[in-house]
């Protein structure tokens, strides 16, 4: 299904969404990484804005500073998720946090605090930066400006994707299905070397 | 160092900041028909919605004069030496990380480089051995070749070794590449090239699997039972269903590629070292007397 959301997003309309599904998202999303998330939850620092409803791109953007502190967007993409699966059920549950978009996919264990908090994975194109870039209005804040690249990033977006629902908030995980499938078909191939 | 060395290393900066630049914003046309081949038979609705994203940003790259991926990677160079070119690979080397540097100051492009322990950046794309070259040397010629690979990390996290045992044969290594495709599943960025280095040592193995991921994609071993390998194994592995970004379908490599090098009677080694979709190659000859053709491709 073809859908159409803008960020922050309440829980119902997260509850609305279903593995497969293709989004194109507006509003304001915010750009995390690895060392954003360290700081947050293993330094215990609390991140400087509200993350309620929030929208988590996990990027370590490309830019360019401008006189006045302001900064330019060069090239934006998106990095592996993988890496960052156990901050889901704390950005949920501590922060009320709704969609992680990233690109390669999160783990099993992302699927049952999806669930239980009523979360989001969005797939996006691992790579396709220039695209992104231009689906990108503006950089309206950075916080932690000395992570950089990894800081925490505001960014305000239009028809941002499209994006795939790859896990859902009622269980439904599309790299679940694709590798229990790809284990079947493994077993078959095997016996074919 | 004589006038025309300091020209020469000169122009191989040059050639080294441009083709890192190049690299970057303008895939090359043997991976674009390869895009275009898998978006033809792809059949999953996500699969074909991340091949038509895909395309879309290949061309949307070229419009906005930007990088492909935000990934600026990790730069490596393949270098063929003649043996009568008149710089030296030590010079060569030292032209090639100025040229990264100077690339991704004036661009400007993200820099990735960290101390490995400290994680702290370490400067421009450049530090303690980076950029990465490998050496190829050639007698009877006096030209230079260089070849750029920015590598990306979410491909190369991706990278597997394993010393199967000779009785293993070669259906070990078929199914430790099946599994290492598998297990990666949409991380690396797929559907992309798939480097598999077989023989030699623990070292030399990943050594050519990296080799293998760099070559015109599609192309085949000169030896003609290591080329039947990659057929078999391309098919093998797009019949796992991973397909593009891991979401399941058709497309789940581009390309198989593999290099080999004979081996110990007891070892086995197989390397597998992942290129993403976005598999970014940029090529230049170097004359001895400094002219420098972008256009040739190794």
């Amino acid at each position: 299904m073809e859908r159409r959301l803008t960020f922050p997003a309440s829980e119902e309309a997260i509850r609305e969404l279903r593995a497969g599904d293709s989004v194109l998202v507006d509003g304001h999303i915010i750009g995390i990484r690895d060392r954003t998330q360290v700081r947050i939850f293993d330094q215990g620092v609390a991140p400087p804005i509200d993350l309620t409803g929030a929208f988590l791109l996990h990027t370590a953007p490309g830019v360019r500073k401008l006189e006045g502190g302001k900064y330019e967007k060069v090239c934006i993409g998106t990095t592996t998720s993988a890496r960052m699966v156990r901050f889901t059920e704390p950005l949920g549950r501590d922060y009320g946090v709704r969609a992680i978009c990233g690109k390669g996919g999160l783990p099993d264990e992302a699927i049952e605090p999806m669930k239980r908090l009523g979360m989001v994975y969005f797939a996006i194109v691992g790579g396709a930066a220039a695209l992104e870039t231009t689906q990108i209005e503006e950089i309206e804040e950075v916080y932690w400006e000395e992570l950089m690249p990894e800081c925490l990033w505001k960014f305000r977006v239009k028809d941002f994707g499209p994006l795939t629902v790859a896990i859902d908030s009622h269980g439904a995980s599309l790299y679940h299905d694709v590798q229990e499938e790809a284990k079947k078909r493994l077993e078959d191939l095997y016996a074919r070397l | 160092m004589s006038t025309v060395a300091t020209d020469l290393q000169h122009a191989v900066e040059d050639a080294a900041a441009h083709l890192y630049v190049w690299a970057l914003k303008d895939i090359p046309q043997d991976l674009r028909d390869a895009l275009a081949e898998a978006a033809g038979r792809e059949t999953s609705i996500p699969g074909q919605r991340v091949l038509q994203t895909i395309l879309r940003n290949v061309e949307v790259a070229e419009e906005e004069k930007n990088l492909v991926c935000q990934d600026t990677g990790i730069a490596v160079y393949y270098c063929r030496v003649g043996e009568h070119f008149p710089l030296h690979p030590a010079r060569i080397y030292q032209a090639l990380y100025d040229g990264t540097e100077r690339a991704t100051v004036e661009h400007p492009l993200r820099s990735n480089t960290v101390h490995t322990l400290t994680r702290e950046n370490t400067g421009q794309n450049v530090g303690y051995r980076v950029p990465i070259v490998h050496w190829d040397f050639v007698s009877d010629w006096d030209g230079l070749d260089v070849k750029c690979v920015p590598k990306g990390s979410g491909s190369e996290n991706m990278s597997f070794l394993k010393m199967c045992v000779p009785a293993d044969g070669v259906a070990g290594i078929k199914r430790f590449v099946l599994d290492s495709i598998v297990g990666a599943g949409g991380k690396p960025c797929p559907p992309g090239i798939v480097g598999v280095g077989i023989g030699g040592s623990a070292d030399y193995a990943m050594h050519l699997a990296k080799e293998a991921i760099a070559r015109p994609v599609g192309t085949r071993n000169p030896d003609p039972l290591v080329a039947q390998l990659e057929d078999e194994l391309k098919d093998l592995l797009n019949e796992t269903g991973i397909g593009p970004m891991g979401l399941g379908g058709d497309v789940t490599v581009l390309q198989c590629h593999i290099e080999h090098a004979d081996t110990h009677m007891t070892l086995n080694p197989v390397a597998v070292n992942y290129q993403c979709w976005a598999a970014r190659r940029a090529s230049v000859h170097v004359s001895a007397d400094g002219v420098v053709d972008y256009d040739r491709e190794f």
